[in-house]
């Protein structure tokens, strides 16, 4: 085994995980940081987020209006210091990009422009056209090559954390090009390592999201937090699941059914005009926008496609120019992958699975309950999100907290005194050996199968609407999936350089683990809120009994122990969650 | 559901393991398909259901992330965005991309081709540092127009497997990292194009591009490399013509 000593160790190279590095480097010169990533970091997908980041820049907007539309947004169940933490470094942040050449799109004068979005009152989605997350990630990368104490292990699969009496100690890796092993021997450690949206079938999701970070810290007895809400991105492409952005919306685009009707008005989203505005129609959250396609479904007003029921998104009234010049990206895929040139036709879309609202329990500093262990972006919950993420709120929350991670990392390297033991290699040769004895394995199922049975069993069961009957037979499937899964995977690739179905049946345990603690998490929860709608009698909010988060707790082979833990409440007491004019009207009483 | 027709195609692919295999091999497939799969879908059935030791690299699935290039039937492409019913009935082809050293199956050995992004100083170089109070640089639709093209490269290698130059002199800089360089230098907000200069001007930068313009065919962004890697041919000359009139140290940058 090769030891690496690093300060820090950041795991995941997308957009938390560089701004982390880079705050890591900025925050103390001497530290040596050390950037893991399974892939070469602009793979990475924060790449593929379109739509923009938001941050209060307008005459007309303010922070507690970006405070308000978050908490609301969440449905309560955010950590309301956090938000007004989060608020109020967003702009910074986004400027901070801006200097490190992110191409932000631009008014005729040369300022910084910014979008509608939903759920959001005023425009404060910066973007670079339709292409926002591909054009930070690669700022962030190519930024981070000014730092000369960053040092990348780019396309080393992070195995295992290695724990000893309660603190971190190191990270356990695989390169993957020879499969060898690497202890990287260290005091911090930043899981930056992004969703678990492949647990479904049918999501917007890079074959990278897989929750293999979530299943480390989870494994290791930090608890999974408020992980039954899943966001449905209300339009992706059939089929494929790939992300048809919400910046369509907030540029005017709209959606109709098969008779070609705006049916959001008939779920509290209307009027119709003037269109468009903020916070109604089109531009409602995405949780009630995934119902409301659900809905029109159960009525048989959807459009049947070779991959299930659509409805249409309609952008031909924006005009080509406008279409070439915001939305670029969209144009192209929807071209290439369904043949539809949207400046002539509606493009077909559903609802996907497309962001994990839960996460890694971490405190407002990104400091789980794990000395020396940090959590930032995706894989994390920091609290800022509740039960119904904004768009463009999570890819500045990369930015945020990704710099809030580095520095608390940094400060945390510098304070533990570094004593050579032999204890971390003993525990990662131990770790190593049962990872390699995953190769001899001689029956079992084909990872594929076992990955298939899962996601289909979420999409049964834990789905935009859940009830307990098909909630119970998910948590029933799941565990039968795990204990397959440690009977043993049988993979046809014995050896070890750059076996990438190896690494899929370590990323396929990780998943198994994450979707079980959803399913739990979603069957204890007893009541509507946000994205985790239930059918079975509880189909309203209940705060006397649910306004907490749940706290999914490892528990080796079996189910999770589902605990709870109070919501931060400041300055925003829970109240009715409306949008359009009934939300104009809550506004103006 | 409206039920879609399923055909079957065949698919050859190249196969290598390292201490395995004495040299590459083929290895071909009949594989379902429906007339909305991409290429690296059918690779991923081959995956799930035929062969699981088939290797390949693959991500967003949405030609944004760079990771699925290949040749297809000869041709540098991505495969999530090259669809198999193109290629029936004849079939395809699949092999690592060109001019890379293999370390298994299609996925090439990218190393030399990253330390060339990492060598052309791609970060903003400010003239003076500026502070998050001053706000963002003030930048018209303008002057992004003069780098903008530039910066959508998703670094997918393409045109390194199309380049004639690289494959036969891999110390070439290179179409991706010279357009980047000139990404950079083309921005209102950078004065680092002296620091980059060196770069250009040297034997392997510019002047290693013999214009055959075959990297921006294959470009599946429309970056046109060739075009950015012939516009500091002419910045080359220029600096060449500058230190023979100014020599080095006595003028601006």
């Amino acid at each position: 085994m090769q030891v690496v000593r690093a300060d820090v160790v950041i795991i995941g190279g997308g957009g938390a995980g560089l701004r982390a590095a880079i705050a890591a480097c900025e925050h103390d010169r001497e530290l040596s940081v050390a950037l893991i990533s399974k892939v070469v970091p602009m793979r990475s997908h924060t790449v593929a987020a379109e739509g923009g980041a938001a941050g209060v820049v307008g005459a007309d907007d303010r922070l507690e209006l970006h405070f308000d539309d978050t908490v609301s947004g969440g449905d309560w169940l955010c950590e309301q210091d956090v938000v007004d933490y989060f608020v109020a470094h967003c702009a910074e942040e986004l400027v901070q990009l801006e200097h490190w050449g992110c191409p932000w799109s631009r008014t005729p004068e040369g300022n910084v422009n910014v979008r509608f979005f939903g759920g959001m009152k005023a425009k404060r989605t910066w973007f670079a056209a339709d292409r926002s997350g591909f054009h930070m990630l690669h700022t962030l990368f190519q930024t981070s090559l000014k730092y000369p104490k960053l040092r990348r292990y780019d396309e080393f699969f992070c195995a295992d954390l290695i724990v000893v009496d309660g603190r971190m100690r190191g990270v356990l890796a695989i390169e993957i090009a020879t499969g060898e092993m690497f202890l990287f021997d260290c005091a911090a450690v930043v899981l930056a390592t992004g969703g678990a949206g492949r647990v479904f079938r049918q999501n917007t999701n890079a074959g990278t999201v897989t929750g293999d970070g979530m299943d480390l810290a989870y494994r290791h007895g930090v608890p999974l937090r408020d992980m039954e809400f899943m966001q449905w991105h209300p339009t992706a492409l059939p089929g494929t699941g790939i992300l048809i952005t919400e910046a369509c919306r907030g540029e005017g685009g709209i959606l109709v059914n098969k008779d070609g009707y705006r049916y959001l008005q008939d779920y509290g989203l209307g009027p119709l005009d003037p269109w468009p505005r903020p916070k109604a129609m089109e531009l409602g959250p995405r949780d009630r926008l995934s119902q409301a396609f659900w809905h029109e479904h159960q009525k048989e007003r959807t459009i049947q496609t070779t991959h299930g029921p659509a409805v249409h998104l309609d952008l031909r009234h924006l005009g080509a120019r406008k279409i070439h010049e915001r939305l670029p990206l969209i144009a192209e895929v929807a071209q290439t992958f369904m043949g539809v040139d949207a400046t002539r036709s509606p493009i077909p879309v559903c609802p996907a699975v497309h962001y994990t609202m839960g996460g890694i329990l971490t405190d407002g500093r990104c400091r789980t309950p794990l000395e020396g262990l940090f959590a930032a972006g995706e894989c994390a919950s920091v609290g800022i999100h509740g039960a119904n993420r904004l768009g463009s709120n999570s890819l500045v929350e990369l930015l945020v907290f990704g710099k809030v991670a580095g520095e608390e990392a940094a400060q945390c390297a510098r304070a533990v005194a570094r004593s050579r033991a032999d204890e971390p290699e003993r525990i990662a040769a131990a770790q190593a050996t049962q990872l390699l004895a995953m190769l001899n394995i001689e029956a079992g199922a084909r990872p594929a199968a076992i990955r298939d049975a899962m996601m289909d069993s979420m999409e049964s069961g834990v789905g935009i609407y859940r009830e307990e009957r098909t909630l119970q037979a998910t948590c029933e499937r799941l565990a039968d999936l795990r204990a397959r899964c440690r009977r043993g995977i049988r993979l046809d690739d014995r050896s070890r350089a750059f076996n990438t179905e190896w690494l899929g049946a370590i990323e396929l345990s990780a998943m198994l683990a994450v979707a079980d603690a959803m399913a739990h998490s979603a069957l204890a929860r007893r009541e509507s809120r946000g994205a985790h709608m239930r059918m079975d009698g509880f189909a309203t909010r209940d705060d006397v009994n649910f306004l907490k988060h749940s706290l999914a707790r490892y528990q080796g082979d079996g189910p999770p122990r589902i605990e709870y833990a109070p919501v931060t409440i400041t300055r925003s007491p829970p109240r009715a969650r409306v949008y359009g004019g009934e939300g104009k009207q809550a506004q103006l009483s | 559901m409206v039920e879609p027709r399923t055909r079957n195609i065949r698919i050859e692919c190249l196969r290598y393991a390292p201490g395995v295999d004495a040299a590459p091999r083929m290895q071909a497939w009949d594989v379902p398909f429906t007339d909305d799969m991409s290429v690296l879908q059918g690779l991923q059935y081959i995956k799930d259901h035929l062969d699981g030791s088939v290797t390949f690299r693959w991500s967003c699935r949405m030609a944004v992330c760079g990771s699925c290039g290949m040749q297809i039937n000869g041709i540098p492409k991505l495969a999530c965005e090259t669809f198999l019913r193109e290629y029936m009935p004849a079939g395809i082809r699949v092999e690592p991309l060109a001019h890379f050293p293999i370390v298994r199956d299609l996925v090439i050995d990218q190393s030399d081709f990253l330390a060339k992004l990492e060598s052309v100083r791609p970060y903003l170089i400010p003239a003076v540092p500026r502070t998050l109070a001053e706000g963002p640089y003030r930048q018209t639709p303008g002057e992004m127009d003069a780098y903008y093209q530039y910066s959508q490269c998703i670094n997918c290698a393409l045109c390194y497997a199309a380049c004639p130059q690289y494959g036969m002199n891999a110390k070439f800089t290179g179409p991706a990292a010279l357009a980047l360089l000139h990404r950079y230098n083309a921005d209102s907000r950078d004065a680092g194009k002296a620091q980059r200069m060196e770069i250009i001007n040297a034997e392997d930068g510019v002047w290693g591009c013999t214009l055959v313009g075959y990297c921006s065919e294959v470009c599946p962004k429309g970056v046109d490399p060739a075009r950015a890697v012939n516009q500091n041919k002419i910045e080359s000359t220029k600096d060449y013509f500058r230190h023979l009139l100014m020599p080095r140290g006595s003028g601006s940058r």
